[in-house]
């Protein structure tokens, strides 16, 4: 006989047939049917403090695993509160499934109490939306959703669900086969398209490899790897695809962009042939298109053939999938001999040993950002999977932490949205709990969202916190320094009234705090032995320390600024 | 002046899928010039004609291509399809001043759908291109009302088909 359910009961048992072990959430009116059936679930709950906090759980969550992330909210307000972080996940590309409740369907269109538009609120902040108004398919779209997320070019997507939808009785059957004609992503590259790539890499006297996210989201990182190798690639990664090879290898110049090395930033400029997977040529990358990569013929492989074109100039498109894209080049190159191109290495290997990056660290000066990112690298072994909110801190992250393992990096890219890091960190412990999770966080990002933290404490989710204060949006500051003639409007934090210890303990966090260079590494050492409760570590850091080098937005790749010097 | 594109959108008859498409094109910055909806002869198909302004066509097309409702993407090239508009449009005419005009606007196969002792209504289907014609003709006399439906198109059978290679 066909089993009855709620379509509250079909809501959840359709997310355990699709493999979900946690979910990150907060209850509301419109949702409350699922809510039930959740506590008969095998699903852990997480009970965010703010949906804002739900979603960027579940897009660590994404990032750490791999796994599509799964967050729930009610209609109205708990929905709309979910916007940002789908529009975070929409534009970094992370495969997230979020539920919202919805008023009924008698109700939609009347103003009802919580009613807000979802569908149409994040259409342009999701891949794709569903409102159900047939409890029957519940199955059908939550199989559906799962499968945009997670295939193609990740992305969020939202299932909107009205509560007499919840409430209705259905048949449980298991999904009908997926009907979705105008969606069939091309996942294998065109073979003469790889033998074009390879053709020109070979003749390439000054060529490079440029990964991205995509990487990481394809999970193709041993792929790339072995393809820079095989083909003695100089690597640059993008702010999202760092540990896509890893920053130990010789091949390996850093992170590209607004803050990328010197190396890395001069050498779009150089090249002639750049291989780019997984990569969208952010403006934060790119400075002025118009004087980008002024010499080198690109080749741009994503699994997005929208992205191709879009910014740069591309002499041979690939639509693939990065990994099948990397494993058909490794194999298409054979055994052919790796090119020396000596003199290409030796100017690389010249950038990296004139311009390496630098901070000026005093022993009795303020803490230095960068050396407490040194010195947790130091002290961990660099095992650890590290999280950042956006600005100042989010950069020297980037730039001094070595990478070498994909999903071990997590932050918010494309939206920069402030406040990621916490919820984040938290959804990437929830799914690896037996890895170290450091998120590296600034002041002003951290009062954004640090409620969590009750979150963190409450579910026994041991995360770290290092709280990077410099008492002001640093980032923001840096810019009014430099281009606003040193005009501080509403930048400053103060970094003096917020206890960050007495905060810390009550929200059944441990407190720590570091306010000379001393202590630094002490601090570090015993916010790693503590490993029953979330610890927040206050690092008081210098608040006239400016992100370097620096290309201006806008400007040229040619210019590079190194110090305050260069513009003097 | 940005160029003007005609794009048949092949879609799949789901609630708000017009909604997805217009949305796209406001998010992205494309100008919608017209654009006309209706059913195909395939059930669960709608055909979406957009003319958009725009000089780069591939970026709308991949953009288009994103949305999961979207099945098939042509663009009609007046040469090779059929483009028609409709038009009704109420001219300032008094009785006695008719006779002339009346002549051209049979010209053109138009036809008079209202008539009032001070106006004239008519209503012509024909390629953008003749429509815009026939309204400068009687912009002179004055127009009062005017609406203009999106313009639809498919495309023409290939008269000289080339052989297949084979």
């Amino acid at each position: 006989m066909a089993t009855k359910l709620t379509g509250a009961q079909a809501l959840i048992k359709a997310l355990e047939r699709e493999g979900v072990t946690t979910v990150f959430g907060v209850p509301g009116g419109a949702i409350l049917p699922a809510y039930d059936p959740l506590l008969d679930s095998p699903i852990r709950h997480i009970l965010a403090r703010h949906e804002q906090g739900a979603g960027h759980m579940a897009s660590g969550y994404a990032w750490a695993t791999g796994e599509v992330g799964v967050c729930i909210a009610t209609s109205g307000p708990g929905a709309t509160n979910l916007v940002t972080p789908l529009a975070d996940a929409l534009i970094d590309s992370v495969p997230m499934v979020a539920i919202t409740g919805q008023v009924a369907t008698t109700s939609i269109g009347m103003d009802a109490f919580q009613e807000a538009h979802t569908t149409g609120i994040t259409m342009g902040a999701t891949k794709h939306n569903y409102l159900i108004t047939d409890a029957e398919a519940i199955p059908d779209v939550v199989h559906e959703a799962f499968h945009i997320a997670k295939t193609g070019r990740p992305g969020p997507v939202l299932i909107d669900v009205p509560k007499d939808m919840l409430n209705a009785t259905v048949t449980w059957r298991d999904p009908a086969p997926l009907d979705l004609p105008g969606y069939k992503p091309t996942t294998n590259p065109h073979p003469r398209r790889i033998a074009q790539a390879i053709k020109l890499l070979q003749s390439a006297k000054q060529p490079m490899l440029y990964l991205g996210g995509g990487i990481i989201h394809a999970g193709a990182a041993a792929e790339a790897f072995e393809f820079a190798n095989k083909a003695n690639l100089p690597t640059v990664t993008s702010l999202m695809g760092r540990g896509s090879i890893p920053d130990s290898s010789p091949l390996a110049l850093g992170m590209s962009g607004m803050h990328g090395t010197y190396a890395a930033t001069t050498a779009f400029q150089k090249a002639d042939v750049i291989l780019g997977i997984g990569v969208r040529w952010d403006d934060r990358v790119t400075g002025n298109p118009e004087f980008f990569a002024p010499n080198a013929k690109i080749v741009h492989a994503d699994i997005d053939p929208a992205e191709i074109g879009k910014v740069v100039e591309t002499e041979i498109p690939i639509v693939g999938d990065a990994k099948a894209v990397l494993t058909t080049l490794n194999k298409e190159w054979g055994d052919d001999p790796t090119p020396a191109r000596t003199d290409w290495t030796t100017i690389v290997e010249g950038w990296k040993e004139t311009f390496p990056l630098s901070y000026d660290q005093q022993p009795d000066g303020m803490i230095k950002q960068q050396f407490v990112i040194e010195e947790l690298h130091r002290i961990t072994g660099g095992d650890a999977i590290i999280v950042s909110g956006v600005g100042q801190h989010q950069m020297w992250a980037s730039q001094f932490w070595k990478f070498e393992d994909p999903n071990r990096w997590i932050n918010s890219g494309g939206l920069g949205t402030m406040g990621y890091a916490v919820p984040a960190a938290i959804g990437a412990k929830a799914g690896k709990p037996d890895e170290l999770v450091y998120a590296i966080d600034g002041d002003g990002c951290f009062q954004m969202t640090f409620q969590e933290m009750i979150t963190a404490a409450v579910d026994k989710i041991p995360v770290k916190i290092a709280v990077m204060n410099n008492g002001s949006y640093g980032m923001v500051a840096q810019w009014q320094k430099l281009f606003y003639e040193g005009r501080m409007s509403s930048s400053v934090l103060g970094d003096d009234i917020l206890d960050y210890v007495k905060l810390a303990e009550a929200m059944g966090c441990v407190g720590l705090r570091a306010t000379t260079m001393d202590e630094v590494a002490p601090v570090i050492q015993q916010s790693l032995e503590i490993n029953d409760r979330p610890v927040i570590v206050e690092f008081l850091v210098d608040p006239d320390e400016m992100v370097f080098p620096m290309v201006v937005a806008g400007g040229s790749n040619d210019e590079v600024i190194m110090t305050m010097e260069d513009l003097a | 002046m940005r160029e003007l594109h005609t794009l048949s959108v092949l879609v799949e008859d789901k609630p708000g899928v017009l909604a997805r498409v217009a949305s796209l094109f406001a998010r992205r910055g494309f100008n919608i010039h017209s654009l006309a909806v209706g059913p195909t002869a395939e059930e669960g198909r709608s055909r979406m004609t957009v003319a958009v302004e725009i000089d780069e066509l591939e970026q709308v097309k991949k953009q288009l291509h994103k949305l999961v409702n979207v099945i098939k993407i042509t663009e009609f090239k007046p040469e090779t399809s059929v483009e028609k508009e409709t038009i009704m449009v109420r001219v300032s005419m008094p009785v006695g001043k008719r006779g002339d005009v009346l002549e051209l606007v049979g010209i053109f196969g138009a036809t008079v759908v209202d008539v009032s002792p001070s106006s004239l209504m008519f209503s012509l289907t024909g390629n953008p291109r003749r429509v815009n014609d026939f309204l400068d003709l009687v912009r002179p006399f004055g127009i009062v009302d005017l609406v203009k439906s999106g313009r639809i198109a498919l495309a023409r059978e290939s008269k000289t088909r080339k052989p297949k290679k084979h």
